[in-house]
């Protein structure tokens, strides 16, 4: 058995390796759940239909979406530096911090633009944890993955500080908790659905349009595929890292800005959820490509908000979502060797091949 | 011949990509001889011996170790085999001890009772009259000690068919001599010795036959009393194409770069620019000769402000830009465009199109925070049609054009930014004739224009024909400067291997 | 202070376990950020055959196994499908922590019989009491429960496997140089495999210790980002197996204190969020100093996250 690397596969081989890597996932899945006693098809049936199945299901898997669309999108510009930003956590905190700290405390910002403001500050503070890993990276060749997951940790004792101290609402007694926001810091609706669903599809055509259209997009992805000719072109890539590590903490924390006004109405640690790491999985199973962000986090949206509804429907543990998400994820990534690789199967093909 | 045979390797082909490293190649090695592989850097040697201590698979032809077929699957195969390997860029862990090392992967006792295992290292190197620090970590150790560490480990697994790629590359003339001792003492006690090198007084000083490799194939195998410098030189370099390029005879311009005193290190702070000092005028040809690896990469570098300069000026149009930004030297009109060995890498980026890779140097001029592709279109559409360049579209990613067209695509960028001075290294590599004509065209209409050009070429025919002026490089020391007039291709040759113009000229 | 530094050491046992998993992912040069999975793998299905079988050797090896089985899907993928190992891992620990709450559900207000735990009671020394000085010190080392004394085992084998067999050696070599490691005929592909599983059975104890003594029932996310802190740790404590140890100690220490400080009344009042940060903190610091030294001891294995491809070029 030989390894050779493939010279490009076709659209059509990499769709068709695709589907048969999801389809292995839903016959694993669906093993394990006939292993629990449950009947599969009647699982996915009913996760399909709990999140697609009524305009009240629909609007909260989209809602389901918003957060994943737009971490990956912090997610997407970093990797397409290949820069391994694993913070996203910790930037969607921070985010949700800074805007927190505008709604709460700061009162003398004219109502109308608490929102923006709150925006723009989310952003910063996202973009600031993500500065950092970006800073010691480009100036020592520090690591950055893991700079980046322990930023997201020394976050969550930040926001669980305040949350048990200085922040406590007094007015609730025995459990602590942050005050709710006033009405003028929760984000408005539009069909029901808070404007952040919005915001994340201007965010989908403004990466995909910085990527493809931008000098910086440019220059994130020179410096992401060969540094060696960003040099040759003349690039600065230390301020190329930085100033994209901004834009993709940034983003992230953006996300926590929109949870935290739009969904949670406070600061908790709710805010994260887990969103900066399924948003690694999403961003790396799209391709690194903006438009495919939406589709694939659409796709992670229902198989959240079906897990949950299985829960309440056929009282099947809301954990099952999570397990096959796990296996999607498992083959979704081998299949990624299949792509890049064809195996070839020819005994001894360096002997057979000659003598003549 | 009474000798046995202890590796023969018959028909190898093998290819990476696009790029075929070697093809039909046949080489045999006997017991107790020293063999020489020669050839320039990209000739395809570290990938046969690559073969032959089983990191690579050959895509076709056979390999008999002591008259056996084998087909070697893993180093671990090899060392079994008998095959010891001492890589040009060592094999060894930094953070472990020598003897450690030398332990590396060898299969007995559960324990590293140090003890026994320590005195059978010390055997071996009584025996062979090495000396290393066992106790010492790889990474305080001088270069020659962890060469020493790599052949003892070798020795030390019972190897009796060493291949040493490169050893002296980063070894001063001592240490060499040194290494070259131990090498004759383990070829007399019967072992087979490869020895891969492009310097040839090595060839000549160390090994009992010598094959030459050129562009993946083996041109030939001598014995080492029975040839010279020059037969080398010119195997190795290639024969003499009859080609004539028309020169064209134009003004000498005004000073337009002077170099002087140029030094910069290397890894091990070994120099590989020493003292390099020239001139290069307008409208003038300046071609670079020298084996590969003599200091030519860097000299561009340096020049274009992406290697560090530890000593020396570069100045151009009078003005010291030593110290300056890439993009200040791109500014100022000087363009450079280095043809690595695999051709992509330095200059390009493989997965975007042509477009793009246009865009690479011009994105910055443009106003506004956005790129316009459309100036880029063109010129892609320009460079296409002027250089003749062969692909599906200009939408095509450039990984997949085949590496010639990779090359013009690359000085078609360049050629079409107008520079004031041209640096190119090596833009025929691997083109055929009519390709290569079209390149030399190009230059030439630069060079009437006005542009200065620094040429490094492999070629000396046509460094002979096409340039004004050679300079030539061995080691990082210029060796001469010389008219392309008053000089034959054979002295060039003896340039290259070390001898300097001005001896040669008094041997004359 | 005696029953302080008791608990300290009990807080810091599946530190320690997963501690040591991640090194050895690591020094087979695969950065495993799945530590949390596997730990949540190993503790469910070690509560699982306890409550089933009341077997405490069932159910250790039922937590080594299923911790291990977690670690083969990351092996397979990353060494032998040549995945992103950041994605990897962070998909095992996704498929790790909901499978650990989905099986969990149908433990959830499980107790373990007395015929269990009675096997994971501290052992007790009256002797102890009667050297002074010494004799405490011992005391908090000795007396502990079994799971306490195994980890001590572990430690002790994983500092003579590494520092003293020829595996051992073999693996810093891969971990720190693979291509040097394949040169010299190791066997690359092997070593990463059974080292990725061996650390993967090692976290799956450390999750066991959660579920099985220290808490001891079921609940969701029993581990509580001990996973997370291990992968901290192991850069702390320089990959080094007897540092390894005394770092879980002493942050099992820190993570208790947060409660005994109230209680305390000192002067200076450390808020136990802050105390909790300071494994990532050391982390990070751990790395900048690093990178900005360039120093080669201390730091990661070389090969740390490289994906390792003989014929690649």
């Amino acid at each position: 058995m030989q390894i050779v690397k493939r010279e490009g596969a076709s659209k059509k081989q990499i769709i068709l390796i695709r589907l048969i890597a999801i389809i292995a996932a839903i016959v694993v899945s669906g093993i394990f759940i006939v292993f629990l006693g449950y009947n599969p098809v009647k699982v996915y049936l009913n996760m399909v239909s709990g999140a697609l199945g009524s305009k009240i299901r629909f609007r909260s898997t989209l809602l389901e979406m918003v957060p994943l669309v737009i971490t990956s999108l912090g997610i997407l510009v970093a990797f397409k530096m290949k820069f391994w930003n694993i913070g996203g956590e910790g930037q969607i905190l921070m985010g949700a911090f800074a805007a927190t700290y505008i709604a709460l405390y700061v009162e003398w910002i004219p109502k109308p633009l608490v929102i923006p403001v709150m925006f723009i500050v989310g952003f910063l503070a996202g973009g600031v944890w993500g500065l950092i890993p970006a800073f010691f990276k480009a100036k020592f060749g520090a690591n950055e993955t893991i700079m980046t997951l322990m930023l997201n940790y020394i976050a969550t004792q930040w926001i669980t500080y305040l949350q048990y101290g200085p922040w406590r609402d007094p007015s609730l007694k025995g459990f602590a908790k942050i005050a709710n926001f006033p009405d003028h810091a929760l984000l408005p609706k539009v069909f029901g659905i808070h404007i952040g669903f919005i915001i994340s599809l201007v965010l989908v055509a403004f990466i995909w349009w910085f990527l493809k259209k931008t000098k910086r997009g440019f220059e994130i992805a020179v410096v992401g595929e060969s540094v060696s000719t960003a040099r040759y072109a003349g690039m600065d890539i230390s301020r190329v890292i930085i100033l994209t590590m901004l834009l993709s903490g940034g983003l992230c924390g953006i996300t926590g800005v929109i949870q935290a006004a739009g969904v949670n109405k406070t600061l908790t640690m709710n805010v994260s959820s887990g969103y900066g790491f399924t948003a690694v999985i999403t961003t790396y199973l799209s391709g690194l490509s903006a438009p495919r962000v939406l589709v694939v986090s659409f796709l992670f949206a229902i198989l959240l908000q079906g897990g949950s509804y299985i829960q309440s429907a056929l009282q099947i543990p809301q954990a099952a979502a999570d397990v096959l998400q796990g296996m999607i994820l498992f083959c979704a990534l081998g299949s990624e060797f299949f792509v890049r690789y064809k195996v070839r199967f020819s005994k001894n093909n360096s002997i057979s091949s000659e003598v003549k | 011949m009474n000798k046995t045979v202890y590796v023969e390797m018959k028909n190898i082909c093998k290819t990476f990509g696009v790029i075929r490293a070697n093809r039909n190649v046949n080489f045999s090695v006997y017991e107790g001889e020293i063999h020489g592989l020669l050839g320039e850097n990209g000739a395809g040697k570290s990938t046969l011996v690559n073969m032959l201590s089983g990191i690579y698979k050959p895509d076709s032809g056979s390999i008999f170790i002591h008259g056996e077929q084998v087909n070697i699957h893993s180093p671990k195969h090899a060392i079994k085999l008998g095959i010891g390997m001492i890589h040009q860029h060592f094999k060894l862990v930094d953070v472990l001890t020598a003897a450690e090392n030398i332990l590396l992967g060898n299969g007995e006792s559960v324990f590293i009772s140090s003890k026994n295992k320590i005195k059978s290292i010390q055997d071996v190197m009584k025996k062979y009259g090495m000396e290393v620090d066992l106790d010492k970590k790889i990474m305080d150790m001088s270069v020659s000690e962890k060469q020493t560490v790599e052949i003892l480990k070798v020795l030390y697994r019972g190897s009796k068919i060493l291949i040493l790629d490169e050893p002296t590359a980063v070894l001063t003339p001592q240490e060499t001599d040194r290494l070259f001792e131990i090498l004759k003492s383990l070829a007399k006690a019967g072992c087979a010795i490869i020895i891969i090198t492009h310097k040839l007084n090595e060839i000549l000083s160390v090994t009992d036959r010598v094959t030459v490799l050129r562009h993946g194939e083996t041109v030939s195998t001598l014995e080492t009393g029975k040839t010279n410098i020059r037969e080398l030189t010119e195997l190795m370099v290639g024969k003499p194409v009859s080609l004539s390029i028309e020169k064209v005879i134009t003004e000498k311009g005004n000073l337009l770069l002077s170099v002087k005193g140029l030094t910069a290190l290397g890894e091990h702070n070994v120099p590989v620019l020493d003292n390099v000092t020239f001139d290069l005028y307008e409208g003038e040809i300046l071609g670079v000769a020298g084996v590969a690896g003599s200091g030519q990469k860097e000299l561009c570098e340096a020049i274009a402000g992406l290697y560090p300069v530890e000593k020396g000026d570069i100045l151009f149009k009078g003005e010291n830009i030593v110290g300056y930004s890439p993009r200040e030297i791109i500014k100022r009109g000087v363009s450079m465009s280095f043809i690595p060995e695999d051709r992509l890498g330095m200059g390009l980026v493989p997965s975007m199109d042509m477009i793009d890779n246009m865009l690479l140097k011009d994105y910055v001029n443009q106003p506004g925070i956005t790129i316009n592709r459309k100036p880029a279109k063109e010129k892609a559409e320009r460079v296409t049609k002027r250089l003749d360049i062969q692909a599906p579209s200009i939408y095509t990613p450039i990984r997949k054009l085949s590496g010639g067209n990779i090359q013009k695509v690359l000085l078609g960028r360049e050629i079409d930014a107008n520079p004031h001075l041209l640096i190119t290294a090596y833009p025929v590599r691997g083109l055929d004739i009519g390709a290569s004509y079209n390149i030399y065209d190009l230059l030439k209409e630069q060079k009437q224009k006005g542009v200065g050009i620094l040429y490094i070429g492999e070629d000396l025919d046509v460094l002979l024909e096409l340039c004004d002026r050679i300079m030539v490089l061995c080691d990082g020391k210029v060796t001469g400067i010389t008219d392309s007039e008053n000089i034959t291709k054979e002295d060039l040759g003896l340039m290259m291997a070390g001898e300097t113009l001005s001896s040669i000229k008094r041997g004359m | 202070m005696i029953p302080f530094l008791k608990n300290a050491l009990i807080s810091g046992t599946p530190l320690t376990f997963a501690i040591l998993g991640a090194m050895y992912n690591e020094k087979a040069g695969n950065l495993n950020l799945g530590i949390e999975g596997m730990m949540l793998l190993g503790a469910v299905a070690g509560f699982q055959v306890a409550v089933l079988s009341q077997n405490p050797v069932l159910a250790l090896l039922a937590a080594m196994v299923f911790g291990a089985l977690g670690a083969l899907i990351y092996a397979f993928l990353t060494v032998t499908l040549r995945t992103n190992q950041s994605v990897t891992g962070l998909a095992l620990t996704i498929f790790g922590t909901g499978l650990s709450r989905f099986w969990g559900k149908r433990l959830m207000g499980m107790t373990l019989p007395e015929s269990f735990s009675k096997n994971f009671r501290p052992l007790s020394f009256p002797f102890l009491s009667k050297i002074p000085v010494l004799g405490p010190i011992l005391s908090v080392f000795l007396e502990q429960d079994l799971f306490v004394y195994l980890s001590y085992l572990v430690v002790i084998l994983s500092g003579i496997y590494l520092y003293h067999t020829r595996f051992g050696l073999n693996l810093r070599a891969v971990g720190e140089n693979t291509a040097a490691a394949d040169a010299s005929g190791i066997s690359v592909t092997l070593y990463k495999y059974v080292h990725i599983l061996l650390g993967g059975a090692l976290c799956g104890l450390g999750g066991a210790y959660l579920s099985l003594v220290y808490v001891p029932s079921w609940q969701d996310n029993i581990t509580s980002g001990r996973g997370w802190i291990a992968i901290a740790l192991v850069i702390f404590t320089s990959w080094n197996p007897y540092r390894a140890f005394w770092g879980a100690f002493l942050f099992g220490g820190l993570d208790i204190v947060g409660f005994r400080i109230q209680t305390l009344n000192l002067p200076i009042t450390i808020n136990q969020h802050f105390l909790r940060m300071l494994p990532y903190l050391a982390t990070i610091l751990v790395i900048i100093i690093g990178s900005v030294r360039k120093s080669t001891s201390h730091m990661p294995p070389k090969d740390l996250g490289n994906p390792y491809f003989r014929e690649e070029r």
